[in-house]
This record gives structure tokens, sequence and C-alpha cells, in this order.
């Protein structure tokens, strides 16, 4: 994207914003770092591509935990950004005004934990990319292989590449990849037997060391105080006991329903690659069967879970 | 397991089920002891969150009751109560626990005789599943479970 910075720095100056949230170079190859702008100047730095995988919106929330919510931002918004900010904007955690959402053109993000386990432990020191095709190079050896076994398994369903609203739009609009159908694994998911899924739950849930990388990463997770930090009454015991951890996993879960925009963020961030996508994308197809309700995609509809409507569905009550 | 004799745990609102719940005890209608009640201002108040830790705790059922739609105190705290229910039965049925150990009903003041058909059922629905198993935290061994309350 040639024209990112200069565009910045247009919409930098004409919009007055006072602080711009990007991606900059990271130390190491294939991960990209958030980055804040506080003048035009700065802007050179910028960069957005297929290694910015961080949810932005994030750091929205950091903002205004820090200086209320005084500051114009702009954020630089991949498709799954852009509907986390427009689903917080709905819940009103921001004023629209200022917010000023900067679209680009998303073609998938890598998955940290996949280029990690493709390495096997092995460093890499650049990377080229060819189309489709990306060689890994380090000091010993070369790796090439397609582009999108280091995807995001989110960024492979994901239907809305680019911001369903935005302010400004940088470049071309990009084409969702369809690699796989949306809710397939949950489809197949849900026909193994009651006995199979619950093993599996067991097994993915314990592995969790309890570090609230998925919550900390979630760009949903703004309360003050997490329902597993309170003490008075502690709800929840802090070892890793697997119910303990399994009332962590499904209470998380039902927290985001209906506003989890699946960006994957913290599938990425777990360091035990617990498949922590599964239950959700579960109950963000049972939010959008029952309640017709889709996180993310314009500032006005009231969010699923903080709206009713008189005719739900209520099959399963006596 | 034919003595197995389940712990309940029943939230009822304030207006309606505990209303429903004193009806059937005044007109001495019989139902059976397995539940224990706790009172709440709506079935708005409780957070899925109670639940789990019911189960957790031993319990091997829990019954939320409410009132019916259109009824509810504070106007639409049971719309808002039902979204959530149906919500974290989707979670807890995907997760492959046993649907019918959480339920949910709607029971009006005057309806006590549906109030005491409501817990036969579900008291008969949790015996026949057994003693909860899943998300159930052993802090004190197997055996001794039921005993102590």
């Amino acid at each position: 994207m040639e024209n990112l910075v200069d565009s910045i720095k247009k919409i930098f100056t004409d919009e007055n914003l006072e602080l711009l949230i990007g991606f900059e170079k990271g130390t190491l190859p294939l991960c990209a770092t958030p980055c804040f702008i506080e003048s035009a100047d700065a802007a050179d730095r910028l960069i957005f591509d297929f290694t910015c995988h961080n949810n932005l919106a994030k750091y929205l929330n950091d903002e205004k935990k820090r200086k209320g919510n005084t500051r114009k931002v702009g954020i630089i918004a991949k498709g799954c950004d852009a509907r986390a900010i427009i689903h917080l904007i709905a819940e009103e955690q921001f004023e629209r005004e200022n917010v000023v959402v900067i679209g680009v053109p998303c073609e998938g993000v890598i998955d940290p934990s996949k280029l990690r386990k493709t390495l096997k432990g092995k460093e890499i020191t650049e990377y080229k990319v060819n189309g489709d095709r990306i060689k890994l190079i380090g000091n010993d050896f070369e790796l090439e292989l397609d582009r999108a076994k280091l995807l995001s398994d989110s960024c492979l369903t994901c239907r809305y590449p680019n911001a369903p609203q935005h302010d400004h739009f940088i470049g071309e609009k990009a084409e969702p990849l369809t690699v796989n159908d949306e809710y397939a694994a949950v489809i197949e998911f849900d026909g193994k037997s009651a006995e199979k899924r619950w093993a599996y739950f067991e097994k993915e849930f314990a592995k969790c060391i309890r570090c609230y990388a998925c919550r900390n990463a979630c760009p949903m997770c703004y309360c003050e105080e997490c329902f597993v930090d309170r003490n008075t009454p502690q709800w929840i015991g802090k070892s890793n006991d697997l119910t303990d951890t399994m009332i962590f996993h499904i209470i998380r879960v039902l927290h985001t329903a209906g506003r989890c925009v699946d960006c994957g963020a913290c599938a990425r961030a777990c360091p035990l690659d617990i498949d922590i996508r599964l239950l959700g994308k579960r109950v963000e197809k049972e939010v959008m069967e029952r309640f017709d309700f889709t996180a993310g995609l314009d500032f006005e509809t009231k969010p699923a879970m903080a709206a009713f409507d008189e005719n739900d569905k209520d099959e399963f009550i006596m | 397991m034919a003595d197995f004799e389940p712990k309940i745990m029943t939230f009822l609102c304030n207006w309606c089920s505990y209303a429903g719940a004193d009806l059937a005890g005044v007109s001495r209608i019989q139902y059976p002891p397995n539940t224990r009640v706790i009172r709440v201002p709506c079935s708005a108040r409780i957070d899925p969150l109670f639940i789990l830790k019911c189960l957790q705790d031993g319990y091997d059922g829990v019954l939320v009751s409410g009132c019916h739609p259109g009824d509810c105190h504070y106007i639409s705290g049971n719309y808002v109560a039902r979204r959530k229910f149906a919500i974290l039965k989707t979670a807890l049925v995907f997760m492959g626990i046993e649907p019918d150990r959480v339920q949910f009903s709607w029971v009006s003041a005057g309806e006590g005789e549906k109030f005491s058909i409501v817990i036969s059922k579900v008291t008969e629905t949790v015996k026949a599943l057994g003693p909860a198993k899943k998300l159930v935290k052993h802090t004190h061994s197997f055996e001794d479970r039921g005993k102590t309350d």
C-alpha cells in the first residue's frame, strides 16, 4: 500500500486528529507492532500488511481509560477492527464524532502460533512474499509455503475483510477469503455425541493456564473489573482447577455473546493454542439465527443481548 | 441409583414464581422436597454464572422461574432474561452438558398447581439423569455428596 503514509498524513491534518492508532514494523519478522502517532510527521513509520494481527479496537478502550473520551482518535481498521469499533460505538462506549475509522483492505492476518508450529523452534530473519506463496528465510534454511497456511483461522472464514462502515478508506476493497464455510466447524462438531463434545472441551480447556491473554486481547473485554478478578465475593477459583477454568471460558463466551466480531485475537493471543473460537462461534450462530443480529455492522442497531423482542422463541421454557 | 435424591437449586422471582410457590404451599399441594429456593427480585437478576456456580458446587439441577412474558414487575426483565437463558442453554448443550440439568419456567402468582407440576417434572428428569458429574468441583469426596447440606 504505497499511499498509506501520504493518505494518513492528509487525514491526520484534515480531521485534526490528536492520536492515530496503527501498526509499525515489529522487532521480529512477520510480527507488526501497534503504534501510536500524535503528529502527522511521525506517520512515516506506519505500515499495513498481513503481519498486523492485533485488534486495534482494544487500544481505543485503553485510550478511554487513560485520557477519557476526549481526544479525537483515528484508527487504521481491518474489517474486524472496524466491526469491533462499530460495535463499541453502538454500545455507547465512545462518541461517534471522536473516532475516525480509516478502513484498509485486509487479505487475512498471520497467526503467530501457526508460524511457531511451522518453524518448529527455528528462527527466521526475513521473509519474501510472492503472490500466494511465502518464503521464510532463516540463517541456515529456507522454507516456501502457501501464505494461507499461516493465516489465522478466523480469516479463512471471514465475510468482512473491509470495514462495513468507515470515514475514510485507503486502497482497493479486498475480496473475502472464502476458503472455508463460516460455520462448517460448528455444524460438524454439533454432529458428534455429547460425550465426545464434552471430552473435547475438557481436553482443550485443561491446557489453560489462566493467563487471561484471551481476555486482554479482546476489544469487547473492557470491564473495569473482570468477574475472574473480583474477590468480594470471589465467584470463581483462581487456580487452574478444570471446573474453574471451564466456567471462566463459558462465562467469557457468554459475556461476548452477540458482541464478538470473531476477529480471532483471543485465539492468536493464546500461548497454548486452545481452540477458543469454537464455542463462541456456536453462540454467534445462535444469536444470528435466533435474534437476527450480527455484531459490528452499523452504529445504530441495539446489540442483541441489550435488547429483546416480545416474540423471541421460548421453546426451551416450561 | 434408585434411591438417588437430586439436589436442585431453584431461583424464583419475587413477584410471580415465589408467590406461586407460596400459593402451592398454602393450598397444601404436594411436590418433591428436592429443591432449595432462592428468592430473587427478577429472573433477569440471574447471571448465568450463578447457574454454573450451582452446578460446580454440587447441585444436580438448576431451575430458574420468572413471570410470564408481559407480566414482569419491571416491564421487560423476563424478556432480557429469556435471551440470556437461550444463549446459556445453547452453550451448555454445545459443550455436551445434559440440557435437562438447567431448566427455565414461567410461573405466575396464581399458578400454584403449575409450580408443583414444574417442580415434579424437573425433579423427575434430573433424577433420571443421575448425579451431576460435569463441571462439579470435588472439594470433598464423591461418597460424601448429598450427606452434608
